[in-house]
């Protein structure tokens, strides 16, 4: 498979705090990656690396096989849900697709399937501001796969939507990855991970604790959850 | 870029608070020019009045706006924008809306009532003082994080332009009494925008002569082609290279 992310000996501080201590590993087309790990494991500032809203102090990360550090053309095949949305305040929900898409200004037919589902273009004269945590993560999800691209990079998708808003997504991601899309995805629903993930990367305290796919971890602990392989695999490790 | 300016000045519309500086500028202007038939007494009061306002809202303004478009600008890193884009676009919209309000509140008035070679001058200073401030404003807010001290640091510029500086200038030059400044001067008047605005506008209503021999040193420097040149010249830097500053710092912030 065609590695689409690769990643090498990538590391970040936030002044003391070294949140990245050397982080290594490549992404292919067509899966999904659940990124898990407990809370300040690195998580969200990996995601900002890839999508250079957090520059690295070392270490490259290349897409499809180029160096993308302090580069911007590689975004247009990025789509990105963010873990709060949050836009300008005065803007109507309308004003806001059209103004991303007057930006990006891409050719390609957009993908309006959550647009839809959600029935947001009702809602287009509503202001920002005026919107709920989980409309704003609709939006958020919309905006991310409006431009069909073929890496999607979701910060913990399901918090604030509701059930069936979240099921629509989850059948979103399957539907991508089908196309042969790249879907990175944090969370800490497990059982959510379970369902969507071929592939799950741990982080402890800025480090890939192991990379491997669902089966294999699920094959060694010999668990069908993946909250009990992880559990157990992880005690395992620690002995 | 310019597509970025669209949508701020778009943004900056709505809010009104520009609108609401744009009439206290005109209310200024036209009160001080209808109260006294003598418009060179006017252009003078004008210029003292906006050498304290205008680098204060400028600063201010650009300062707490930017900040509170830190969203949009979030928004706008994940996608396929190049970062000195995002900035300059930002201070495109921003600087222009600024701008305007100052170009309706206080130009326009002057071009109708005291459109002379002073007037000239005091509109065109003030224009690159506006954008000077607004420039400052974007290297306080791309070199702090949070809001309150963004909006501190611009005030304290604010009030180091406006009032400290000539302080230190005054004991500068009772500490130095002994030799000969003048020169010294011109160069120390090179180092705050404010200044240079006044003392252009000053030098032009030809009341230089109260100001004693350094006024005739002024007078002779700023008064030539070659001075005006100069001093315009100090005000771009003081738009450029702050701004400049800003884009380095903001290439490499993380958000």
């Amino acid at each position: 498979m065609e590695k689409i992310i690769e990643i090498e000996g990538l590391k970040k501080a936030f002044g003391k705090l070294q949140v990245l201590k050397g982080i290594g590993c490549a992404f292919e087309r067509g899966g999904v990656v659940s990124i898990l790990g407990p809370n300040a494991s690195g998580k969200t500032t990996l995601i900002k690396s890839i999508l250079g809203m957090v520059v690295p102090d070392e270490g490259t990360i290349l897409f499809k096989g180029k160096p993308v550090i302090n580069t911007f053309n590689y975004k247009r095949h990025i789509g990105y849900m963010p873990q709060i949305g949050r836009y300008p305040d005065n803007m109507k929900i309308g004003q806001l697709f059209r103004m991303v898409m007057d930006i990006r200004q891409e050719d390609t037919a957009l993908d309006t399937d959550l647009l839809k589902e959600y029935k947001l273009e009702s809602m287009y004269h509503k202001t920002m501001r005026t919107l709920s945590g989980g409309t704003l993560q609709k939006v958020s999800a919309a905006l991310a796969f409006m431009f069909n691209p073929d890496v999607l990079i979701l910060d913990e998708p399901s918090a604030g939507l509701d059930p069936f808003a979240a099921e629509a997504l989850k059948e979103k991601i399957i539907d991508e990855k089908m196309k042969g899309r790249l879907v990175l995805v944090t969370s800490h629903i497990l059982s959510e991970a379970d369902e969507i993930s071929d592939n799950i990367l741990y982080l402890i305290e800025g480090q890939i604790s192991f990379y491997k796919s669902l089966h294999t971890l699920k094959d060694e602990t010999g668990e069908h959850k993946l909250s009990k392989a992880l559990t157990k695999f992880l005690n395992l490790q620690e002995c | 870029m310019l597509k970025i300016a669209k949508y701020i000045v778009l943004d900056i519309v709505r809010s009104k608070v520009l609108i609401a500086y744009t009439l206290l500028l005109l209310a200024i202007s036209l009160a001080i020019f209808m109260a006294d038939a003598d418009v060179t007494k006017g252009l003078v009061s004008i210029t003292t009045v906006i050498m304290i306002i205008v680098p204060l809202v400028s600063i201010v303004y650009a300062t707490t706006y930017y900040f509170n478009a830190a969203e949009f600008t979030e928004l706008l890193v994940s996608q396929p924008i190049s970062r000195k884009n995002i900035l300059m676009g930002k201070f495109i919209g921003i600087g222009s809306s600024v701008l305007v309000a100052f170009v309706i509140g206080i130009c326009i008035p002057v071009v109708i009532f005291a459109f002379s070679a002073t007037g000239l001058t005091l509109m065109i200073s003030g224009c690159l003082l506006t954008l000077s401030f607004v420039s400052l404003a974007f290297l306080t807010s791309t070199l702090t994080r949070d809001k309150a001290k963004g909006i501190g640091l611009a005030l304290m510029l604010w009030f180091y332009f406006s009032i400290l500086f000539d302080g230190l200038v005054l004991l500068f030059l009772y500490s130095f009494a002994d030799y000969p400044l003048e020169k010294a001067m011109i160069v120390l008047a090179a180092l705050n925008p404010i200044d240079l605005a006044r003392i252009l506008i000053l030098l032009q209503l030809d009341i230089s002569a109260l100001m004693g021999y350094t006024g005739a040193l002024y007078q002779q420097f700023f008064g030539s082609g070659a001075g005006v040149a100069f001093s315009l010249g100090m005000q771009a830097l003081w738009i450029g290279v702050p701004l400049l500053l800003a884009l380095r710092v903001f290439k490499k912030k993380d958000l």
